[in-house]
């Protein structure tokens, strides 16, 4: 770590892992309540349980955005960050609304639309939150060095962040509501935060391989090109079916089709930068994070997104289980195991020690991935079944889903792998101190290396 | 490749693009947006009632068990098209009375079925979430579903 500005990443990425135990506590409670209905049924009705469990992801992850865009952007610039103040005032803002949402949600207070229940002061202190980070972070960049990898990431940052004003606005018309209301949804997970993920991902392979910045930045350009290209129209896969007009059940085919060129070139440029990169570094965890993170993108958002997005499809799977499939293995891919990704890259240097305890931080990849693959596995099957049944046979949605129990146990278990996973890998990146060392008292050069940034 | 496509000329490839994309994205969204209020839902009238049926269906996050026009969770039925499940999308008074019996006894408390709680609602609260889920049944979503159990 080479400024000492870089440090407010870990105090982002901490309250992440925060959330992100919430989130999969509460994804295995909900999946618990698919498999026993009466469980706490009046006390904590799925549909709350539901929206702490996808709050609390996509708050962790944009806070792990925020610290990892600390943590990234004084390396890039050569320079300290412009106020490392503002950055922890930003954090308690986002921390006081999280928290004061989950109590809300808790108490039945909340907003309506799926994703954007969180009440109206806390939207605010979000926005309010976003606008410091934006100056904070531009500052910084416009007075430091300038590279492909900032620029990307801060125009990704700001778009996002732009795109969160349409959380205000909710028509009365329900259609108009909903096509909006995508604007957020699709336009980020499609759009913006693909820029945010293929800097993060530059910027890790061009630490862990050590390629030529170069070749990393046109790479860049390229897919993140390639990603607002297809990712745009490609919004038109979710105007089938809700009275917008017919014309974009062919817009949205096509492009959306296209949106699986940019998670393909991600997972392509990982292994080749690897394949070309001569160093050897010594976060071998952080290594199969990025390359997992694009592998299973590729395969969530890419092929699983693929699976139902052209509208003959979609007009049968459309809101079944096949959805849910997608979704999460889909945010798993993308943006969860990227910002795994880069905690296991970073924290080893925000807490000055060499990269300990690899095993554990790997045995938790392959715990969250696999449970995540056969989750995806089994509630495609339930899906299928689901389609099938109720689309074309046309049976009744209650009677369907008590034929496809048998999937959401099996659903419960990999859940409950996920969930396994995802503790050790807190556990690993937060607690075992074994190779403590600081640079005065003198450390092997390796892990001197890893200290500084691997270089 | 490289030589023809250096990092200057991908960047502006991108940023050229991008924004072409995003014009006609905005084209598009003015043209969906006037279709949407003059003809996908202009079979039924945007009234006060429908709009405080919307508001009672946010406020209770219905979306978080069911699907409406199949977006939501997946957990309880699509209710897009409920109203024409029960055969009562023309008939207001019919379509209040069955809500409100549906609501009143919920939920069934049977052993292994999924739940749905039970909402406190005035007679005018229910009529109005009945109103919007009419509003919505009636509304162009080019012959989605493909049938009645939604
Ligand atoms: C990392 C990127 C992506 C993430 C995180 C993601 C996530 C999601 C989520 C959560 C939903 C459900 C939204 C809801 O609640 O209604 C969804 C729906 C959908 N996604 Fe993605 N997605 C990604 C990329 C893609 C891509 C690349 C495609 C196409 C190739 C795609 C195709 C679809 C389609 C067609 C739907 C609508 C499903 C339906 O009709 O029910 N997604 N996505
Ligand atoms: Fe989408």
């Amino acid at each position: 770590m080479k400024y000492s500005s870089q440090k407010v990443a870990y105090a982002y990425f901490v309250a992440a892992l925060g959330l992100f135990a919430i989130q999969v506590l509460g994804g295995l409670l909900a999946g618990w309540i698919y498999v026993s209905p009466n469980f706490l049924s009046e006390l904590l009705p799925f549909n709350i349980v539901r929206m702490l469990h996808t709050n609390a992801l996509v708050v962790w992850l944009l806070l792990g955005f925020f610290g990892a865009a600390y943590f990234i952007i004084p390396e890039e610039s050569e320079r300290e960050i412009h106020s490392v103040k503002l950055a922890y005032i930003q954090l308690i803002i986002l921390v006081v609304g999280t928290l004061g949402a989950v109590v809300s949600y808790l108490f039945g207070i909340h907003e309506g639309r799926e994703f954007l229940e969180q009440p109206l002061w806390v939207k605010v202190g979000i926005l309010v939150a976003a606008l410091i980070f934006l100056f904070n972070i531009s500052m910084t960049v416009l007075k430091g060095r300038k590279t492909a990898i900032t620029n990307i990431l801060v125009i990704g940052l700001w778009a996002l962040s732009l795109l969160w004003l349409f959380a205000f606005y909710n028509p009365d018309n329900l259609s108009l509501d909903k096509m909006y209301w995508w604007y957020v949804i699709h336009l980020w997970v499609e759009g913006t935060w693909e820029l945010v993920m293929a800097s993060i991902l530059g910027f890790l392979m061009l630490k862990l391989t050590g390629v030529d910045r170069e070749v990393i930045e046109k790479w860049l350009y390229i897919i993140v090109a390639t990603a607002l290209f297809s990712g745009i129209l490609g919004t038109g896969h979710h105007y089938y079916w809700i009275g917008t007009p017919g014309y974009w059940q062919w817009i949205g085919s096509i492009f959306s089709t296209l949106e699986v060129i940019p998670f393909f070139l991600m997972m392509t440029f990982s292994f080749v930068m690897v394949w070309k990169g001569r160093k050897n570094h010594p976060n071998k965890a952080a290594l199969l994070w990025s390359l997992g993170s694009a592998t299973v993108a590729f395969f969530g958002a890419g092929v699983w997104g693929f699976l139902h997005t052209l509208h003959g499809v979609n007009f049968y799977s459309h809101g079944t289980q096949i959805t849910a499939a997608h979704g999460h293995l889909a945010f798993f891919g993308a943006y969860v195991a990227l910002n795994l990704a880069v905690f296991t890259y970073a924290m080893p240097m925000l807490k000055a020690r060499s990269p300990y305890n690899q095993v554990l931080n790997m045995a938790s990849f392959w715990l969250m991935t696999g449970g995540m693959s056969f989750m995806t596995f089994v509630l495609t099957f339930a899906g299928t079944i689901q389609t099938h049944m109720q689309r074309v046979v046309g049976e009744d949605f209650m009677s369907v889903q008590d034929q496809l129990t048998v999937f959401y146990i099996m659903r419960f278990g990999a859940g409950a792998a996920v969930v396994l996973g995802a503790l050790l890998f807190i556990y690993s990146v937060l607690v075992p101190r074994k190779e403590l060392f600081t640079e005065s008292t003198g450390s092997t050069p390796e892990a001197k290396a890893v200290l500084e940034g691997g270089r | 490749m490289s030589e023809f496509l250096t990092k200057s000329r991908a960047r502006n490839i991108f940023y050229g693009g991008s924004l072409f994309f995003i014009g006609i994205f905005g084209v598009l969204t003015i043209d969906s947006h006037l279709y949407i209020v003059n003809e996908a839902t202009s079979k039924m009238p945007l009234t006060d009632e429908v709009v405080l049926g919307k508001h009672i269906w946010e406020k209770n996050s219905c979306i978080n068990c069911h699907t409406l026009h199949g977006e939501g969770a997946y957990f309880a039925p699509e209710v897009g098209n409920v109203m024409t499940r029960w055969g009562v999308l023309d008939d207001p008074d019919d379509a209040a009375e069955t809500l409100g019996a549906w609501m009143e006894s919920q939920p069934s408390g049977i052993e292994g079925r999924r739940q749905m709680p039970h909402f406190e609602l005035t007679d005018e609260e229910v009529r109005g979430l009945s109103e919007f889920l009419r509003w919505a049944d009636k509304t162009n979503t080019q012959d989605w579903p493909p049938n009645d159990a939604g």
